[in-house]
């Protein structure tokens, strides 16, 4: 009796304020826009068939025929592939070295790369406008040592949302590497080592195959929230970087078209099905292992 | 594995170097005496005056306080609750759904849960407010102090609990005394990230807060989109100053637990 009371009161609550939220979304997709407020036609209020007959797929067939649209999934998808994987190559020398410190070392250097992640994710994006703009720290700098002699445009680029992503999400892609890499066993690539392994070769054979769960899981924890990113193309990408959930907000926002942003929404989640699962299993996967 | 070669100190410097720089310039530049916020013009802490002068800032900081109280108080509750389920639920009806709705929201883009739960809550005919902010927050977060707990729960061992039982003890009454306890710290450090993530959430709250309610986020994100302001640096400074002492005594914290649990681990070994 006590365990159904525990399975069911969180149970209940996700379903209630995370699934059905995503069926309402999916209805309002398929409805009309109205110009009272709330801004649809609400579509059940009549009964189950003449809500059948009223749903439409005009919303989808707007976005199909709007090249706006098309580019932005494009761009966010590109934009998140390409920040994932500059994370990576960013965060795994960070988690190995963090993983060959000294013990006594270690639970600093977390602490360090732990920090920032509780820090206002908002002020963090902010501060880069003021060090990437025309006038900001980064041009000076680079002006005062002479490499370059007039300012670069970096602000309102998507050079600038690569940095952003990849500074406010480098936590998340060393916290998993590191924690794979510190379950690693040393003595395996000693004896790769011994065998006659150069340290490169022991690496590639064996350090990064047994990361490979730290990889995927950072890689995913960087991957998806990046793809309907919103702040960061907002606040560095200024209005020639075209990302989705950029798209989403001002369709919602500033066009209040209800309907619209929903089917936007409903397209981006069908897009992240499959990383989510993949993500999801090896989330089990690894909850699993540790039991 | 005990050694650093030179790539790796390289590495450590740079990426820390890179994660740290950009926070020092806010840090160092809320107390610019000048307006211009790239042009050094000397010391002032005129900003943080303003700054508690400003009516809507604070209102907003209340009703953000509020919100990431609340929430992340009922977060860590049912988060807790999820995470027992998942470990020691055993198998039943719906588990994959479960554990699906668990992690999604973890890497959810946050304009699909903001949108969806305004949709939700316009459907209903809910008023959107403080309440609603809740409700929004608890949700995402108690997936994240979900995954903090169950990484404790998973490796603690389970024949303390048997033996409580096996003693007598009610099953209420093992979790209470004997479970609670040992993953005390994680649940804590649940609170604290679900309390951080409601006080940082811009987007969910956007979509969620009406407009009788306006959160920090929400204040600071309407001034920002103008631009670089000294007075965001100098919030962001108080920001970033009760974070860092937040973080230190957390972990200073875990560290005595540790070590008073090492000591208490020898005394009982002695004992038997």
């Amino acid at each position: 009796m006590r365990r159904a009371a525990l399975i069911a009161i969180p149970y209940a609550w996700l379903l209630a304020l995370f699934l059905i939220p995503f069926a309402v979304v999916f209805k309002i997709s398929l409805s009309d826009i109205a110009l009272a407020i709330p801004p649809y036609t609400p579509t059940a209020k009549d009964g189950i068939w003449t809500m059948l007959s009223q749903l439409d797929f005009e919303n989808y067939v707007f976005l199909s025929e709007d090249d706006l649209y098309w580019k932005a999934y494009l761009s966010s998808l590109q934009i998140a592939f390409i920040s994932t994987v500059l994370t990576l190559m960013v965060g795994y020398p960070m988690a190995y070295a963090m993983a060959r410190a000294p013990e006594a070392w270690r639970p600093t250097l977390l602490m360090l790369v732990i920090l920032p992640f509780w820090t206002s994710f908002l002020i963090r994006v902010y501060a880069w406008v003021g060090i990437l703009s025309n006038e900001g720290f980064l041009n000076q700098f680079l002006l005062w040592i002479g490499v370059i002699h007039e300012p670069l445009t970096i602000l309102n680029t998507p050079t600038a949302v690569y940095i952003g992503i990849v500074y406010t999400y480098l936590p998340f892609m060393i916290l998993p590497i590191y924690s794979a890499l510190d379950r690693l066993d040393g003595s395996l690539i000693e004896a790769a080592e011994d065998l006659g392994c150069s340290r490169l070769k022991a690496f590639w054979l064996i350090t990064v195959p047994l990361s490979k769960n730290g990889i995927i899981a950072g890689s995913f924890l960087v991957f998806i929230p990046a793809l309907g990113e919103f702040v960061i193309p907002s606040l560095l990408g200024g209005s020639g970087t075209l990302m989705i959930g950029k798209v989403l907000f001002e369709e919602f926002f500033s066009n209040r078209d209800w309907p619209v942003a929903s089917a936007v929404a409903v397209i981006l989640l069908l897009i992240l099905v499959v990383p989510l699962v993949l993500f999801q299993q090896n989330q089990q996967r690894q909850t699993e292992a540790g039991a | 594995m005990n050694r650093l070669s030179p790539f790796n100190v390289v590495s450590l410097t740079l990426g820390f170097v890179f994660l740290y720089i950009p926070m020092l310039i806010l840090v160092v530049y809320s107390f610019n005496a000048s307006k211009l916020v790239t042009v050094w013009a000397g010391f002032s802490t005129q900003w943080y005056g303003e700054l508690l002068r400003n009516e809507a800032f604070l209102d907003a900081a209340w009703v953000t306080l509020r919100v990431a109280v609340i929430s992340s108080t009922i977060a860590t509750v049912l988060g807790t609750m999820a995470a027992y389920v998942l470990v020691r639920g055993g198998r039943f009806f719906g588990r994959t759904l479960f554990s699906g709705m668990i992690y999604a929201p973890l890497v959810m883009p946050e304009v699909i849960t903001g949108l969806s739960l305004l949709l939700l809550f316009i459907g209903i005919g809910l008023d959107r407010g403080v309440l609603t902010i809740v409700l929004a927050h608890t949700t995402f977060s108690m997936c994240f102090v979900s995954v903090v707990v169950s990484s404790r729960l998973v490796t603690f061992d389970r024949s303390l609990e048997e033996a409580a039982l096996d003693l007598g003890a009610s099953a209420f009454d093992a979790f209470r005394l004997v479970t609670l306890p040992i993953i005390a710290p994680a649940v804590i450090s649940g609170w604290l990230l679900a309390f951080t993530l409601s006080l940082d959430d811009l987007v969910i709250a956007s979509f969620t807060a009406g407009p009788s309610a306006t959160t920090l986020p929400m204040k600071i994100w309407s001034s920002v989109r103008l631009g670089v302001s000294p007075e965001i640096n100098a919030l962001s400074t108080i920001l970033i100053g009760l974070v860092t002492i937040g973080v230190v005594a957390a972990s200073l914290a875990t560290k005595r637990a540790a070590v008073q649990a090492a000591r208490d681990e020898q005394a009982a070994a002695r004992a038997a």
